[in-house]
């Protein structure tokens, strides 16, 4: 397959690994961080970590966006799409990856839907956005999740549901911010004063950035002095990251640097990012799985835009609702802990039955291990 | 005036009409869709005796027998539809022993206001797929349920075949050292069916692979009778029906995902999609376990049918307490290839 093989190629793949191998500095160890779900998958399934030499020890990061969703905001996805009392019956439409997520007293959307609430999974927003052209008898809610990579497209479907004037379309906004996560992370005492969580440098975002660009991860190389290298989601490019990451540390350098230059620039995607900020704007705070509140890191619809806002059309109250006591996804989103470090992983916690985020979208870090390397600890 | 016939029946209206629920009531209406569509159809001595069951000569030897529940969404795909893979992959079941197919029967579940045009395409097509497997449909059952209780038409087919002596074919059957073979590419139906569903329709070339492979198997068996294991990977694809093998042979496998042919446009309608080849549906294609020294002889008859003509030797059996499919991949390094966790996508066939 052209465009995609060249960057699963084992002949390249091992020339790196072998510049890896010979670089790094036999009497340290490297950690990194894979902020993105995506890496975190491509190393699994690729089995990209067995290239790499023993002292080079990448750490999952917060960026899957099912995962970081709180259980609270599943069960007021779960609320709407069951509420009986308005005018018209509810449509929740959702990406597939949310369906399995645990909500409390042992819901999900999808067992909310064998009850009989109408949740539909969509491919894009869009998709959501013809059901309610299509039904007008029914109130059509997307559930928006995602990082930067997904915000447009729903800022897209909230403009020409304006333009239209639909008036049984709502977005429940859950876009959230990476850098403010980053940020979170570095900040956190894991890494700041207890030293329990060792970042050496970040694989940096790779559809994300095609949005917002490089620019904003220099004020983590400056004001951190953590170096970030930018990559794509295909094996190879994590690879070469990793090299570009293991040499920016032995030279003493925190830049951002790019490796993923085929698709990212430093401005970004400008058409994007102004549609995004003619739809939406900054929340003052908003609650993370395993992150707690992290102020400015969230999104709601503008005011301009506020019918569209299922928020603002259905009563709904925030809530909060603490993690399962035995699920680790908390600290395994911050990189204090691996998935085999949790008492119910792989036990009481499989993809069949997760208690936890992590365990769900083939994302989160618990997933990837569970069905790609669950071998490598049963060894 | 116009003269009233004696004895004239107004035949079906095959282009028009509807399944309504008379026509599973038991009284003239369905004795007459039986009469015109199914007798007609799958006509063969044994149907025609007009019992509520078939009595068939049997050969000596041990019966095998298989059913298998039809419910694909839509109806009717690239490569095939519901009628023509109802009779595949049930003997395909029957094959997978190393068998022998002999008969089939079908139960018919349709809808009221399913279009009687759809369903006799899909009952000529059932029949011409029998036909050229040479298995007759020798008894059967239609029912009616209410609009909105079905979806269209859902079909039952069972059948039954027997084993040659000497042939002990069985999942559980794979040691380690033994040789992992495929029949061909990876993937087909599932993506065959899944190009066509409403919120994802993508214009593409493939269709599914749908085709009875007890020639395939008879082939197989005549080249290497002590074939340990066959099994069509259907639903879960490869991945799914080698941890089905591996669990009950209590053995792991290892496999070369260089080896494991894939067609480019399926390889890229997975990409697009997030989806894994190796846990897209098959329906005709087979997992052969032989011992090493058998293999080259297995792949060599396999390569001779043109079902098999991509057969590819695709990894071996080892030992392995955890039972796991490990794999090493294309990239160089190795992962799990595990279970299929909930569902890819559901009513593949």
């Amino acid at each position: 397959m052209k465009y995609v093989d060249e960057f699963r190629d084992g002949t390249l793949a091992r020339a790196i690994a072998a510049r890896i191998a010979k670089a790094v500095d036999p009497g340290r160890t490297y950690h990194f961080m894979e902020f993105c779900g995506g890496h975190t998958h491509a190393i699994s399934r690729y089995g990209v970590q067995d290239l790499l030499p023993g002292n080079v020890v990448m750490v999952h990061g917060p960026g899957c966006p099912v995962c970081v969703l709180p259980i609270g905001r599943i069960d007021m996805a779960i609320e709407l799409a069951t509420r009986a009392d308005g005018d018209r019956p509810v449509t929740l439409c959702t990406y597939a990856d949310t369906m399995r997520v645990p909500a409390s007293n042992g819901m999900s959307l999808m067992k909310a839907k064998a009850k009989g609430a109408d949740i539909r999974m969509v491919y894009s927003a869009a998709d959501a956005l013809r059901i309610a052209r299509d039904e007008p008898g029914r109130e059509v809610v997307f559930f928006a999740i995602g990082f930067e990579t997904t915000t447009p497209p729903t800022a897209l479907v909230v403009r020409e549901a304006a333009a239209l004037g639909l008036p049984n379309f709502t977005v429940f906004c859950n876009h959230v911010l990476t850098p403010a996560a980053i940020s979170h992370i570095l900040e956190s005492p894991e890494v700041r004063s207890l030293g329990t969580v060792v970042i050496d440098g970040f694989v940096g975002p790779a559809h994300v950035s095609t949005i917002i660009g490089s620019q904003p991860y220099e004020y983590f190389a400056e004001e951190y002095r953590k170096p970030v290298v930018i990559a794509g989601f295909e094996p190879l490019d994590v690879l070469q990251a990793i090299e570009m990451l293991v040499r920016q540390v032995n030279e003493g350098r925190a830049e951002v640097e790019n490796e993923f230059s085929r698709a990212v620039t430093r401005e970004g995607n400008a058409r994007a990012k102004a549609l995004v900020a003619d739809v939406f704007e900054l929340r003052r705070d908003f609650e993370w799985r395993g992150l707690g509140r992290v102020p400015y890191s969230a999104l709601r619809l503008k005011e301009a835009y506020a019918t569209f806002d299922a928020e603002r059309r259905f009563p709904m109250s925030e809530k909060s609702v603490p993690d399962n006591k035995a699920c680790e996804c908390g600290a395994i989103l911050r990189g204090v802990k691996k998935p085999t470090d949790c008492k119910v992983f792989g036990t009481v916690c499989t993809p069949e039955t997760p208690i936890g985020s992590c365990m769900v979208s083939s994302e989160g870090a618990c997933a990837a291990h569970y069905t790609y390397g669950r071998y490598r600890s049963a060894a | 005036m116009s003269e009233v016939r004696k004895g004239y029946v107004r035949p079906i209206d095959f282009k028009r009409g509807l399944v309504d629920m008379s026509h599973g009531s038991g009284g003239r209406a369905m004795a007459q869709l039986i009469d015109e569509l199914f007798l007609e159809a799958f006509d063969n001595e044994w149907l025609r005796e007009m019992n509520d069951q078939a009595r068939v000569p049997v050969p000596a030897g041990r019966l095998v027998v298989a059913t298998d529940s039809h419910v694909v969404s839509p109806l009717f795909f690239p490569g095939g539809d519901i009628g023509c893979l109802s009779v595949h992959g049930t003997v395909n079941d029957v094959a997978m022993a190393g068998a022998r197919p002999l008969y089939l029967t079908s139960g018919f579940i349709l809808e009221e206001g399913f279009p009687l045009a759809d369903l006799r395409r899909i009952v000529e097509s059932m029949a011409a797929a029998a036909r050229e497997a040479g298995v007759p449909i020798v008894t059967g059952d239609t029912k009616v349920v209410e609009k909105g209780k079905g979806d269209g038409v859902f079909i039952n087919t069972t059948g039954v075949g027997v084993v040659p002596e000497g042939v002990e074919v069985s999942g559980d059957r794979a040691r380690p050292g033994d040789a992992i073979l495929v029949s061909g590419t990876m993937g087909d139906h599932g993506v065959a069916i899944m190009s066509l569903r409403e919120n994802l329709s993508f214009e593409t070339t493939i269709r599914s692979d749908t085709a009875a492979l007890h020639g395939l198997v008879a082939a197989m068996v005549g080249a290497v009778p002590s074939v340990h294991c066959l099994r069509d990977p259907t639903r879960g694809g490869l991945a799914t029906t080698l941890n089905e093998i591996a669990r009950q042979s209590r053995c792991g496998m290892r496999l070369e995902e260089t080896a494991i042919p894939v067609r480019p446009e399926v390889a890229a309608a997975c990409e697009l999609l997030g989806l894994d080849p190796l846990y897209c549906a098959n329906e005709g294609k087979l997992i052969a376990i032989c011992a090493a020294q058998d293999a080259s002889a297995l792949l060599g008859a396999m390569r001779g049918h043109p079902l098999g003509r991509d057969a590819a030797k695709i990894g071996e059996v080892v030992e392995d307490p955890h039972h796991f499919v490990q794999m090493r991949t294309g990239f160089g390094g190795s992962r799990m290839v595990d279970w299929l966790a909930g569902e890819q996508l559901p009513r593949i066939c």
